[in-house]
């Protein structure tokens, strides 16, 4: 599904770039490759050469297997997870109920946020999840706020630094599979997790099994329920990925259209800014029902 | 689009940012904001309670206000009835007075009268001794004749 979008996203790149090199993407022979070259990670594995190292081709990349990583994204994810921490770990340090400060505030908006939702959405007793929902409401902004920054900034820098014109880097860590995979697994852990303390394996294996229709209709049963419990992480995961996707595509062809995308960036930008805290928002929201249903007992 | 093993530290990074988040960011900042809203709602029922407070220190002092009127509105009637009596009794002192000292006089005129009288009385006896001596030519002897003489000024 996403390599035909990536060629539905080569032609149209294609198309608006025409014949020209465009302004921001001169070392590059074409729209498609400015793009498809935007789209590739930077990726650290077993080399066919046996050794551990960078990949420098997109095709020593995929060779590597699924035991690679990413390093640009997952370091982005990372290093924004390490801010996020940072500030609130400052802000909690000095927490006062006195009158608080423009950090504090700030801070303090964010849970009350959390909390409310937390309060409308929750009907069980579990300290672990305000702290759940802050960290993937926030770290997930952040990530996604990334996509605000111009899409050759981040990669551009990281080339000059590393002296290397071609090297993958993707800036934006939401619009890495892996990535909102590995939030959707979490959040399902989660609720694994939580399902099992609270029902039992029985209780839980039950709720799979034993409803719509009872127990005589186990296979029937089992064909209505795990899907839709399986399709839980998948949906998170791609939907957060999708939107962020696309969004980081149009900024891409955006790119290649010379002195033309600043006109169009900009409407672009203002309009992703909705998008962005959205998804953070709906990740949270939905990490809330889900472990809020495997608190409830039918 | 490659599925790898970034999926895999995302899952532990996303753990270990949680359990971080747990153990040291969320319990301060949800405690401050605990006590905050608390001490919020205990500053609105004070700010409540004072202002009912208020409302009844006002309307003790509108009460004190109107009994301190009262209270003086019956001292000044006090004192206007006392500023009277004591107008009336100096009125009647001045009276009495007057009657007393209208009585000396009178007294005192009734004594000049009478010794006026009795001035004249004797006057008159001389005055009739001496016109008697012009008439009889001769000296009346006073002692021989005081006698009548003075009947005749007791009559006058």
């Amino acid at each position: 599904m996403a390599e035909t979008a990536e060629a539905n996203v080569n032609e149209i790149a294609a198309a608006a770039h025409g014949e020209h090199a465009a302004a921001g993407a001169e070392k590059y022979a074409s729209g498609s490759e400015y793009i498809g070259h935007h789209l590739n990670f930077l990726t650290y594995g077993k080399r066919a050469d046996g050794q551990l190292g960078l990949a420098h081709t997109v095709e020593e990349a995929n060779a590597m297997g699924f035991w690679s990583i990413h390093v640009d994204t997952m370091g982005i994810s990372a290093l924004l997870g390490l801010i996020f921490l940072g500030v609130f770990l400052l802000v909690s340090r000095k927490a006062t109920s006195g009158v608080p400060g423009g950090l504090q505030n700030a801070v303090e908006f964010v849970v009350e946020m959390v909390q409310n939702s937390i309060k409308n959405t929750f009907h069980g007793k579990c300290d672990f999840l305000g702290p759940v929902a802050l960290t993937v409401f926030c770290w997930i902004l952040l990530m996604n706020l990334m996509d605000l920054v111009p899409v050759d900034m981040i990669p551009g820098a990281v080339q000059i630094a590393a002296g290397n014109p071609h090297l993958f880097f993707k800036a934006v860590p939401t619009t890495d599979v892996n990535i909102t995979i590995g939030f959707s697994l979490s959040v399902f852990i989660l609720i694994l997790y939580y399902s099992i303390k609270n029902k039992g394996i029985g209780g839980f294996v039950g709720e799979l099994t034993l409803q719509p229709f009872g127990k005589w209709a186990i296979p029937l049963n089992i064909v209505m329920e795990l899907p839709a419990f399986l399709a839980k992480p998948v949906s998170l995961a791609l939907r957060l990925f999708g939107n962020l996707f696309a969004g980081e595509v149009i900024f891409l062809v955006i790119g290649l259209m010379g002195y033309w995308q600043l006109p169009l960036a900009l409407p672009w930008a203002i309009f992703h800014i909705l998008v962005i805290p959205l998804q953070a928002y709906l990740f949270m929201m939905l990490t809330i029902v889900y472990i809020n249903q495997a608190h409830q007992h039918h | 689009m490659n599925l790898n093993a970034t999926i895999i530290g995302q899952i532990i990074a996303f753990f270990a940012f949680a359990w971080f988040c747990q153990a040291l960011v969320w319990p301060p900042i949800v405690n401050a904001l605990s006590d905050r809203q608390k001490k919020i709602a205990d500053g609105l029922e004070a700010a409540s309670r004072a202002g009912k407070d208020l409302e009844l220190a006002q309307e003790r002092a509108t009460d004190m206000l109107r009994e301190a009127k009262t209270h003086a509105a019956g001292i000044i009637d006090q004192a206007n009835k006392r500023a009277n009596q004591i107008v009336d009794e100096a009125k009647d002192k001045a009276r009495e007075e007057g009657v007393r000292i209208k009585a000396g006089a009178q007294a005192e005129i009734e004594q000049q009268v009478s010794q006026a009288r009795e001035h004249l009385r004797h006057q008159v006896a001389v005055l009739v001794v001496a016109g008697a001596e012009k008439i009889l030519q001769s000296t009346v002897d006073a002692k021989a004749h005081g006698e009548l003489l003075n009947k005749l000024a007791a009559s006058l």
